[in-house]
């Protein structure tokens, strides 16, 4: 293969490294209207009066809206960026008299410039009635205090919710009689376990910004990675058509599923429909930190039945998942937990997978990468940890004996087929990689501080089975080079290239003959978004399939040109050739615009009834110091199967980073929230992501297997790479210390103070 | 509030101008079209918005205009060039990613490449400790790092 495979650098990468003007604020106008958000103070309350008249006597104040300007007894709406009928709840108002979370809108508030909102925030005067908060997770179902009590709240999809009971989503589903199988077991592990409302923390905090456009239609230009879903949301949220909207991307500053949902764009809609002016929102860290999309809490129950042989008979998993006070994408999360945690086991001959996902008055949850495998699999990957240590069993030699296969018929995992999968090679070279019988399980390095190894397996989906949808245009311009219209959204990862890369390796031209159009309501064609590990594989597969299409359109012209049958014709990518006789793709270009009428044009949709999954394996080795209880990981190996790899350096990277952010969630980034419901972690100071002197290094191997329905063989890979270092690093401390720790993150505090460590 | 009179430097160009005395040096250079500046956290945690003082890398979000009175200041605007043949070599790992934390990384390094010719990994890691990047895992920064610096030892010997 030519492009597709190779390592090319991304299309955009020298403009990112030169620092050009390409991101939202870069390019906002600069008479934007500063929009900002008065927030409440209280976990629970209703808004009794709201005074906003010495805020607007302010100069250069341009409008308040407050709970007043918005019928409480709308149509309420969800800020999940999904496909039609969502199956998160409509729970939501622009404004609510009722707020929810420490952090939930009491009012819009815009004005000339930052300093005269930010002194108009504090002129408005609030009365509360403060009512009492749901704050625990374990006890809100069926809790008195109802965190959405309202008539209008609405859920579009049977996903078991049940507002008078807070409960956002339950679900059951199960094969074989898994306390039958408990009960023949020579082992079952039991335990609970518990990870926290982490941050994506990209560096690029939400953002975005309207004006008016020349037909009167409100032009919005956000940092998201679901410009089709957003257009939904905001016509939702401000009860406008949708025909009224557009919505479209700049370069943006990270996502990794946080710009999933449209944490911040309706305000701003908001406050350009109704002044006609422009106007723009950015969320400072803290409010990035307090009032957005972080991951969902988890405490997942798992047990574990297996033979004195390591063969795994059964897995149970309860998993009570915390949506907060919106239930943005708690009923989809929670799935995965289990379906993507319990199918890697293939000799289990029973599962049960139940699971609760409650509303609590927390800041609302939604999508992080991983999206409730990384939960899962930290509770089910640790359980099997566990096991071989009970065992006495080295755990890759326990993997060996339970991994699923390739043609494995998957029961947890709806059923599918497993049509590609490479585990058992990821499984070897980790292995060798890490050099493991050396290491594991610990080595005293006799100066207080012990190294020590533990291991995790991982898998995720490629794409939403039957759901997600992706699109391509291609066009042949003047002189033969093309464009790509696509509705996905490259967020840095680089799909603008990778796309390309598959429609120059069927088109056979350079990367330089296309030019990528990124995502717009207006012009691309319908995509989902850019999110659930589906633009490589669905999107992609578009691309494949329209470049195709293009082609015959390209031969179908030359052959008009040529005067010959469209049959006997070639295009090689430079000419349409016919025996002797051919004509360029430059010729052609211009011929189709003078003079003819077939579209040198094509567009193509397509989506995937199966959902092939990307494996990995990952090992930590761990440097504990004993004393202090101070935990770097010093090597982390991973191999990861994603298919074909289309561009292995940008695959690499993706795991890569995806790995420590696992590490951060593993060892540093907490989540904790005092007994009124504000939340501690509210900057870059409290709230730890790694920086480059926690980790030592990070090796990254490719076991590719082949999926035949993903372009050129290939899968997802955006997701699945941050679900490894939770159990791995979980299992190399125990591995140092003697202890299990169940609740993430391992703290040095945690650590140091082990029983079995003192 | 009263306005100050200040004389500041960018990029080679003296911009004379009466500004707010809490404005930050972040908003000064942005608003003279500095773009490349960023900010990622408001507490001088992510190192988005490094820019040099009189050749000096500071967090110009912590930095208020008036104290660049008199001063040269220079952001990624002003160092096209080197950014440019640095820059190459973080591409070549597809390690800038989203983008947005690269100015800052960029111009830490750039300062770093001055005072140090060439580091050492612990020196690369520990010069560049206060530039989070949440997208690459720092891994294909470092390669990217050090390949530049290869290349520059290898063009430094065949000169």
């Amino acid at each position: 293969m030519k492009t597709v495979n190779q390592s090319i650098r991304k299309k955009d990468a020298m403009q990112l490294v030169t620092g050009q003007p390409v991101y939202m604020d870069d390019i906002a106008p600069k008479d934007c209207l500063v929009v900002k958000l008065l927030r409440s103070p209280y976990a629970n309350a209703i808004v009794k009066t709201i005074q906003t008249e010495n805020a607007m006597k302010l100069p250069g104040m341009e409008a308040i809206y407050t709970w007043e300007d918005i019928p409480q007894d709308a149509k309420r709406y969800t800020q999940a960026g999904q496909t039609y009928p969502e199956p998160s709840p409509y729970d939501r108002l622009l404004i609510d008299r009722h707020v929810r979370f420490v952090g939930d809108v009491v009012a819009i508030v815009a004005g000339q410039d930052e300093k005269t909102v930010d002194q108009a925030m504090k002129l408005i005067k609030v009365e509360y009635e403060v009512l009492e908060p749901l704050l625990d997770f374990h006890v809100a179902k069926d809790n008195k205090i109802l965190v959405h009590p309202e008539d209008n709240w609405e859920s579009l999809c049977p996903v078991g919710a049940d507002n008078k009971r807070n409960l956002c989503a339950h679900d059951e589903s199960s094969e074989g009689d898994i306390e039958k199988v408990f009960a023949e077991s020579d082992v079952v592990i039991d335990h609970v376990y518990h990870t926290k409302a982490c941050q994506q923390t990209m560096m690029e905090t939400f953002r975005t910004f309207c004006t008016m456009d020349a037909y009167g239609r409100l032009n919005v230009v956000s940092s998201t990675q679901i410009v089709f879903h957003c257009r939904r949301i905001i016509a939702n949220a401000l009860h406008i058509p949708k025909s009224m909207i557009r919505v479209s991307k700049p370069r943006i500053g990270g996502g990794f599923g946080a710009k999933q949902t449209s944490v911040c764009e309706v305000y701003p809609a908001y406050v350009t429909w109704m002044t006609k002016k422009p106007a723009k929102i950015i969320f400072t860290r803290e409010e990035s930190m307090t009032a957005s999309s972080p991951r969902h809490e988890m405490e997942m129950h798992v047990r574990l039945g297996a033979t004195k042989e390591g063969i795994v008979k059964g897995i149970d998993l309860y998993t009570l998942s915390n949506t907060g006070a919106y239930g943005e994408h708690g009923p989809t999360t929670v799935g995965l937990s289990g379906h993507k945690s319990i199918p890697l086991y293939g000799k289990a001959e029973a599962f049960r997978f139940v699971n609760d996902v409650v509303y609590t008055n927390i800041m609302s949850a939604g999508a992080y990468r991983g999206y409730g495998a990384t939960q899962g699999l930290f509770a089910v990957e640790s359980a099997v940890n566990e096991l071989a240590a009970k065992l006495h069993m080295d755990p890759f030699v326990l993997r060996e004996k339970n991994i699923i296969h390739e043609g494995d018929v998957m029961p947890a995992y709806y059923g599918q087929v497993n049509t590609s999968c490479a585990l058992d090679k990821c499984l070897q070279t980790v292995h060798d990689m890490i050099d493991w019988d050396h290491k594991y399980p610990v080595r005293d390095m006799g100066n207080g501080k012990v190294r020590s190894v533990g291991m995790g397996m991982a898998m995720q989906g490629s794409g939403i089975t039957s759901v997600d949808v992706g699109s391509a245009t291609l066009k042949v311009n003047d002189d033969g080079f093309y464009t790509l219209s696509i509705g996905a959204a490259d967020m840095g990862t680089g799909c603008d290239t990778i796309l390309a890369q598959i429609a120059a390796e069927v088109l056979d031209c350079t990367m330089e003959d296309i030019t990528v159009l990124g995502a717009d309501t207006d012009s691309s064609p319908y995509d989902s978004g850019s999110y659930a590990s589906s633009t490589t594989y669905v999107t992609g597969k578009a691309v494949e399939k329209c470049a195709l299409q293009l082609k015959e359109q390209i031969c179908k012209l030359g052959a008009e040109l040529l005067g010959c049958d469209v049959t006997t014709v070639e295009f090689d990518g430079k000419n349409v050739s016919t025996g002797a006789k051919r004509i360029s793709l430059e010729d052609i270009a211009t011929a189709s615009m003078c003079g003819h009428s077939i579209a040198l044009e094509a567009t193509v949709t397509n989506t995937s009834e199966i959902s092939p999954p990307p494996f990995m394996v990952g090992a930590a080795e761990v440097e504990v110091d004993l004393e202090t209880g101070e935990t770097k990981v010093i090597d982390y190996v991973a191999a990861v199967d994603c298919g074909t790899p289309i561009n292995p350096n940008l695959a690499r990277v993706q795991a890569e980073g995806g790995i420590l952010q696992g590490i951060g969630m593993a060892l540093s980034e907490n989540i904790t929230y005092d007994a009124l419901g504000h939340v501690a972690e509210n900057s870059l100071m409290q709230y730890k992501i790694p920086s480059r002197m926690d980790i030592g290094h990070i090796r990254v191997a490719f076991e590719s297997s082949y999926e035949k329905e993903g372009p050129f063989g290939a899968k997802s890979i955006g997701e699945v790479v941050i679900n490894t270092p939770l159990p791995a690093v979980a299992d190399a401390i125990y591995n140092a210390v003697g202890k299990r720790f169940y609740e993430l993150p391992i703290t040095p505090e945690m650590v140091a103070m082990s029983d079995k460590n003192v | 509030m009263q306005k100050v009179n200040i004389i500041i430097e960018v990029n080679g160009k003296k911009i004379s101008e009466a500004i707010e005395p809490d404005m930050t040096l972040f908003d000064f250079v942005r608003a003279h079209g500095c773009y490349s500046v960023k900010c990622g956290c408001e507490t001088s945690n992510c190192g988005l918005c490094t820019v040099f003082l009189e050749d000096k890398p500071v967090l110009s979000c912590s930095v208020l205009a008036v104290r660049a009175d008199e001063k040269r200041v220079t952001t990624l605007e002003g160092l096209q060039e080197e950014a440019a043949e640095f820059g190459a070599f973080i591409a070549d790992q597809g390690a800038e990613q989203c983008g947005f934390c690269n100015p800052g990384l960029i111009m830490n390094a750039l300062a770093l490449f001055r005072e140090i010719e060439f580091p050492t990994e612990e020196e690369i890691k520990e010069y560049l400790s206060g530039n989070l990047c949440r997208c690459s895992g720092y891994e294909g920064q470092l390669r990217g790092i050090q390949d530049f610096l290869s290349w520059k030892k290898e063009k430094g010997v065949r000169a």
